[in-house]
């Protein structure tokens, strides 16, 4: 269990301490061929993620932080490396629908109203009527959505239409939820008042979150580990636990121990970053 | 705030410019009355010498103003005037019993029945084309040219050579006009589904691949939704397609009954005005049917959060 303490380990590779695998990859390497030549999208990452845990990957673009989010959920597949996910390949989770995907846009589909919308992966999977719309109501009433269940996506703020894509996610309770920059596109009220909406919802499900962010404060307010990248090749750089108290608010940011932390990922950030852009 | 409310009804011009209504309706109404004016001027202009012809022939004294008059009610005028096709139209539409073989109602509806026909063989035949385009690279890059090539050979050469073929398969009347509509009208709804198809954003496929979607639902509930808005702006185009079509086809069948046929009975005989008449139960079958679907694309997509 996290405890309130703060513990920096100085091995970087990506670890944790204790629980069952739900991710667990093995020197994944992704090159691809582009017009200006070959890119090493990953290069010899290794990363294991426990069950219950709240893993950031933080880096400059291009550092492959939201390729390996995309490796882990089978939209991209990797050039060398093996991974297994909840227990299985990569395809196998997905094809058991082991995970939850949230972009950095909402992609709601704009013709189905928000409950239409909460229901379309339950359709597709098959769910009942009846359990479809018990899941509609408790998950629209857990990201604070309950009365705009008739509402089209056009009549909800940026941020509401992010909440529903969270809810669309855990709709159908899997094992893993995968959000590549989720906040990215929001403004920093919006943004934080969401990071303490998630982190609720973290503690209250116990799911397994893989977060990828841009931002430092965010990352380290909302992780129990931070794994920091860098691009060219794309690799890890250090992995940073921080077990803050799991009740932690947003004031928790101006303590030393925060921005101990947060010093730590900004040196690694400046480390791995070439200058040459 | 008091005094220019208390100015607004002091200045009653502007409060008629700015009226809903006539910034509504002025702009077309004036083009219609221009277009109205031009064609008295053509009217005139164009029968002129045959109505002088015809007083001469007779050898009666006449003036400019029997001429001017004569060119406003000739029996075949070389251009109607937009009073005589109106006075016609609407003799031929209630002056007779609707099912009479005079009555425009009855032509139009045998011409309207072909058109429908055609239309929805041809959009089902659209649609399914660009199905199976959708479905696999190899099959648009063999069906494309012929579908483009289809396209390119005149109606008017194509039609006869349909009603005989068609005919001798033992197949008359209304079928092989509405195969020739069907035949014009699929093109817009190929081009505009695979389009349509493939409209939806790359993160909706990526969610469908996350949630491990079958084929078929990707295409139910993703692709299919996606392409509504393509479909009617198709809808609307192959549907006037398939009214030309569809009077197309009723010029080579010996042209017993249809807005084709009143048509080409009109050229033979030089009854203009009957001609003129025919045109515009075209052009106001044309218009309710395009209203018909916009109507339709409205309703649906209220249902569809179209704001």
């Amino acid at each position: 269990m996290p405890k309130p303490s703060l513990s920096v380990s100085d091995e970087p590779i990506a670890a944790p301490l204790q629980g069952r695998l739900v991710v667990d990859a093995k020197n994944i390497s992704l090159t691809f061929d582009t017009a200006d030549g070959r890119v090493e999208a990953l290069s010899n990452v290794s990363l294991q993620v426990a069950e219950g845990e709240f893993v950031s990957f933080i880096g400059p673009s291009g550092c492959g932080k939201t390729t390996m989010l995309r490796v882990i959920a089978d939209l991209q597949q990797p050039s060398s490396g093996t991974l297994t996910v909840n227990g299985m390949s990569a395809e196998a989770a997905r094809l058991a629908r082991s995970y939850g995907y949230v972009f950095q846009a909402p992609a709601l589909f704009p013709w189905r109203t928000i409950e239409k919308n909460l229901k379309l992966p339950l359709e597709i999977m098959g769910y009942s009527e009846i359990e479809q719309q018990r899941r509609i109501e408790r998950y629209l009433s857990m990201v604070n959505l309950t009365g705009f269940e008739r509402k089209f996506p056009w009549q909800l703020s940026g941020g509401m239409q992010q909440r529903v894509s969270i809810a669309r996610a855990l709709s159908f309770d899997p094992a893993l939820l995968l959000m590549d920059e989720p906040f990215g596109a929001l403004d920093e009220i919006v943004r934080d008042h969401l990071n303490e909406q998630l982190l609720q919802l973290w503690k209250s499900t116990g799911k397994t979150v893989l977060f990828v962010t841009h931002s430092i404060p965010e990352a380290v307010f909302l992780s129990s580990r931070i794994v920091v990248m860098s691009p060219r090749p794309g690799r890890i750089i250090d992995v940073i636990d921080c077990d803050f108290p799991t009740d932690r608010s947003l004031e928790i940011r101006e303590t030393p121990e925060f921005l101990k932390v947060a010093q730590r990922v900004r040196n690694g950030l400046r480390a791995g970053h070439s200058y040459d852009e | 705030m008091t005094s220019s409310a208390l100015a607004l009804p002091l200045r009653p011009s502007r409060a008629l410019r700015d009226h809903p209504l006539v910034t509504r309706y002025a702009p077309v109404l004036t083009m219609v009355l221009a277009l109205v004016a031009i064609w008295y001027i053509a009217a005139v202009a164009m029968n002129w010498s045959l109505v002088r012809d015809g007083f001469e022939r007779e050898e009666t004294p006449y003036t400019t103003s029997d001429v001017l008059a004569g060119t406003m009610d000739a029996e075949r005028p070389l251009l109607p005037a937009p009073h005589q096709i109106a006075a016609a139209f609407l003799d031929s539409v209630f002056g007779y019993p609707p099912l009479a073989p005079r009555s425009l109602v009855y032509h139009s509806l045998v011409t309207l029945s072909a058109t429908l026909l055609g239309f929805l063989l041809g959009t089902l035949f659209g649609i399914v084309l660009a199905l199976l385009i959708l479905h696999s690279r190899v099959l648009e890059r063999s069906l494309l040219p012929w579908i483009i090539c289809s396209q390119m050979v005149p109606v008017l050469a194509l039609a006869p050579i349909f009603i005989v073929v068609l005919g001798a398969l033992g197949l008359h009347g209304l079928l092989p006009k509405s195969i020739i509509s069907a035949y014009l009208c699929f093109f817009p709804v190929t081009i505009g589904m695979v389009k349509g198809f493939t409209s939806p954003d790359p993160l909706q496929l990526e969610l469908m691949r996350t949630w491990s979607a079958t084929p078929r639902q990707v295409l139910w509930k993703l692709r299919w939704p996606a392409s509504v808005p393509y479909l009617f702006a198709s809808l609307k185009v192959a549907v006037t397609i398939s009214l030309i079509g569809a009077i197309v086809a009723e010029l080579p069948t010996g042209a017993e009954a249809g807005i084709g046929a009143r048509l080409l009975s009109g050229s033979y005989y030089g009854q203009t005005v009957q001609l003129w008449s025919a045109l515009v139960a075209a052009a106001v079958l044309s218009s309710a049917l395009i209203a018909l679907i916009g109507m339709i694309e409205r309703a649906i997509g209220r249902r569809m959060g179209v704001h």
